[in-house]
């Protein structure tokens, strides 16, 4: 436990630090196919999506832009989650995910895997936004390409 | 002086708690916490005499209708306005105050070509409108930056203020940054036959204002950040000024003769508030100006900028702390705006608030603002009277226990010992 208030464990799992510390797939690709940008106007966030689809294989993903630890993290394990990955798979994930953060009570469909450690963060409704927002991008990527 | 800890007593809320901790309300920029004499105020109009104003012709109707009115000559008075409660109008709040003036005199007196000058601190409320109305009637937008250290370019307001200028609209004191040089402007704005509209929302709950003094031509302020409740705030305005504009809204209320095609309209201030007005919380604006009187403002003051200087002073000493705007307290109200290194304000403020910390975290409705000090967003402190030196104190550990939680090296050389 870092904190001395276990809420704030629940939130900030260390996985979840680990990626706002350490960011995977954090920049811009050289051959993106599409690319898609996201703002939270509550808090300023700002995050870019960008992707290299090879038929329908995300063959590579990027994120950048600032914001919170959450909405960091999110960015940085939603691109570590889809990267290899069928389109078709990465929107799936993408619906799990969003169910995850509105209806905790809901079992996920599918094993989430590392991004079960945002299941902490429903349980503060101002920061699902931060959460969810690299997620709303990427859709937003895939769907303008298709 | 007065002593703090008996004021405390006349905040119910100030006693509970947050997630077990003492609350430390410190996002009084936002809105404030009302004391019992308000919020009694309230129920005691509810319970004795509520009723409409102005139409019955019974008792109910004349003891709301005199508190109503009173509550309005209290405003005048607390303002010290010139010529009374005639240029008191009760609107929502600040922003639609600022609505008011852009819509009104706007439609009737603005032109294409004309100019409007704002800064670049400017609250949304104080932009926006602006931007709706020079829209409407090709008139220009033009913005005073502000200088390293956060202060409005004087320079630059002397500058953009000419024969082109009919409205200079200027925040007195920010809510992110210091205090504003608007009597100066106003001398600047009225030697080019513009009008000068300021917005008060943190200076009039904060510091001693004499709107005559100042020279603007319009005021605007909020009652809910003066110890008042949400719902009801001021437009302050010259009256010849109010008198040439067409009313903003129409409905009953603010006539005087109606008939199928065309109607006359009330006298002032009632000729801008039109159909049944937030009474009950007019009524308890009055009680919160009665509140602060008691205190006093020049004490609401002093004691609000020895709370600023302590926590700059406090903060400062924190390596990774920036702190923004002019850093002499003299300069700016209760209000210190910071970042914390990296740490994005959204978790500090939730680290804080599991503290029971309240801190304002974001943009603060200026989002040009944030753009131009180059950051996404800032922490923000905001003082009130019954803020203590021990409740910085708990900030200041609060901050640090979150730096120490987000900085990966501390947190790396936390797990190797
Ligand atoms: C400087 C300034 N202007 C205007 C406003 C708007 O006040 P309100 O939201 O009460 O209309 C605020 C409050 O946030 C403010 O701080």
């Amino acid at each position: 436990m870092q904190f001395a208030e276990p809420e704030l464990d629940e939130l900030y799992r260390e996985l979840i630090l680990d990626h706002y510390r350490h960011p995977r797939n954090k920049g811009t690709l050289d051959n993106a196919t599409s690319k898609a940008e996201g703002f939270n106007p509550l808090c300023g966030d700002e995050i870019n999506v960008e992707v290299e689809l090879e038929g329908d294989i995300i063959k590579d993903v990027a994120f950048s832009g600032r914001g919170c630890s959450i909405s960091q993290a999110s960015g940085s394990m939603m691109t570590a989650a889809i990267k290899g990955r069928k389109v078709a798979d990465a929107i799936a994930l993408l619906g799990d995910f969003k169910r995850m953060m509105t209806d905790p009570e809901v079992e996920p469909g599918e094993d989430l895997g590392d991004l079960e450690a945002f299941q902490g963060v429903a349980k503060f409704p101002v920061r699902v936004k931060c959460a969810t927002l690299a997620w709303h991008v990427l859709e937003d990527g895939l769907e303008s390409k298709s | 002086m007065f002593d703090v800890d008996t004021l405390r007593k006349d905040f119910p809320i100030l006693s509970r708690q947050v997630h077990g901790q003492p609350l430390v309300y410190l996002d009084n920029a936002a809105t404030t916490q009302k004391p019992r004499q308000v919020i009694d105020s309230l129920v005691h109009y509810y319970e004795n005499y509520n009723a409409n104003i102005h139409r019955g012709l019974h008792k109910l109707a004349e003891e709301a209708t005199e508190a109503y009115e009173g509550s309005r000559a209290k405003v005048a008075r607390f303002i010290k306005s010139p010529e009374g409660a005639r240029s008191v109008i009760f609107t929502r709040n600040c922003t639609e105050s600022l609505n008011l003036v852009a819509n009104a005199w706007g439609r009737k007196f603005l032109n294409a070509g004309d100019e409007i000058v704002l800064s670049v601190l400017e609250h949304h409320s104080n932009l926006v409108p602006w931007q709706l109305i020079a829209k409407e009637k090709g008139a220009v937008l033009k913005f005073v930056d502000i200088d390293g250290e956060g202060r409005l370019r004087v320079d630059q307001l002397e500058q953009l203020i000419g024969p082109r200028t009919k409205i200079v609209s200027l925040v007195h004191a920010s809510n992110v940054l210091g205090i504003n040089p608007v009597r100066y402007a106003a001398e600047l704005a009225h030697r080019q036959g513009a009008i000068m509209v300021v917005d008060g929302a943190q200076s009039v709950p904060n510091m001693p204002v004499d709107v005559g003094d100042l020279g603007c031509d319009f005021l605007a302020f909020s009652g809910h950040k003066m110890a008042g409740p949400t719902g009801i705030g001021v437009l302050w305005g010259k009256p010849d000024i109010l008198e040439a504009m067409d009313p903003f809204l129409g409905g009953g209320e603010m006539i005087s003769r109606v008939l199928l095609e065309e109607s006359t309209w009330n006298e002032l201030p009632w000729k801008y508030e039109a159909g049944t007005p937030n009474i009950a919380d007019g009524i308890a604006l009055g009680a919160a100006v009665d509140y602060l009187e008691g205190i006093g403002m020049e004490n609401v003051r002093a004691h609000e900028k020895s709370l600023a200087a302590y926590a700059i002073d406090r903060m400062s000493a924190l390596p990774e702390v920036t702190i923004y705007g002019p850093k002499d307290p003299e300069e700016r109200v209760g209000v210190v705006a910071f970042n914390y290194g990296d740490i994005h304000p959204h978790d500090l403020s939730q680290v804080l608030d599991q503290r029971g910390i309240a801190i304002r975290a974001g943009h603060h409705c200026a989002q040009p603002l944030m753009r131009r000090l180059d950051c996404v967003a800032t922490a923000r402190a905001s003082f009130y009277v019954y803020n203590t030196f021990a409740e910085i104190d708990k900030l200041v550990e609060a901050l640090e226990g979150a730096g120490r939680f987000f900085d990966p090296d501390a947190a790396a050389a936390a797990r190797m010992s």
